[in-house]
């Protein structure tokens, strides 16, 4: 299991809810730090790809697993 | 590095309860992905941020509102049915984790979108400043312009 330094687990919230909470945590965490975003909402796979973009950080991974979305944001 | 940041300015000009999401969805969404975000409340949109805002919904005149039973319009009009119609609507909010309208406004401030009521508006519905909430500033038409004029993006729900 690869270790990530904060966790967010965004289940049964609807946009922009999972963005919202993402930028919070992503707020209070140190550059290079990983955070890894758990959401069930299936616009947050194209939302966290827009976010990352336009807030400068890095999406390292983004995978789905029964209806489960995984993110893996990098803090630049 | 330091692009210039960009801005999303937005009017919010209804005061019903499925009509005041768009406008607080959309500025804490911008705010979010570091957007400088502004709302101007225009005439029926200042209920939005009144201490207690007064939010129902209704079909009537709303044919696109996705019903449980497709009514007749004149059965739409019944009394009671403005009521049936908001708790419907807030039963469906609720059942999909959606934020009530007072949560998703306090996050909007939290998250520093700045939020301005008309000043005509509350003249012309005899509106108290105080009946609005701490955080909302009044101001004309000229304010608005001039956020908007520099804004990237402009919406109006």
């Amino acid at each position: 299991m690869a270790q990530y330094d904060h966790e967010l687990d965004a289940s049964g919230l609807n946009c922009p809810l999972p963005i919202l909470r993402a930028r919070k945590s992503l707020g209070e965490m140190k550059q290079n730090q990983t955070l890894h975003i758990i959401a069930t909402d299936p616009g947050s796979v194209k939302d966290f790809e827009a976010f990352t973009k336009q807030t400068n950080n890095q999406l390292l991974s983004s995978t789905e697993i029964d209806g489960q979305f995984n993110f893996v944001i990098k803090k630049t | 590095m330091a692009a210039r940041k960009k801005k999303l300015s937005i009017i919010a000009s209804r005061g019903t309860l499925d009509w005041a999401y768009p406008p607080l969805i959309h500025a804490s969404t911008a705010a979010a992905l570091g957007y400088d975000t502004e709302i101007f409340f225009t005439s029926y949109g200042v209920e939005l941020v009144k201490q207690t805002p007064r939010l129902k919904t209704t079909a009537i005149g709303n044919p696109g509102m996705p019903m449980p039973v497709q009514l007749p319009v004149l059965l739409q009009a019944m009394p009671g049915m403005q009521s049936v119609m908001t708790m419907l609507m807030k039963q469906k909010l609720k059942s999909k984790g959606v934020m009530s309208i007072e949560q998703l406004r306090a996050l909007c401030l939290e998250s520093g979108v700045k939020m301005i009521a008309c000043e005509m508006t509350l003249d012309l519905f005899d509106i108290d400043q105080s009946d609005l909430l701490d955080d909302v500033t009044t101001a004309g038409i000229a304010t608005y312009l001039e956020f908007a004029g520099k804004s990237h993006i402009s919406l109006t729900f």
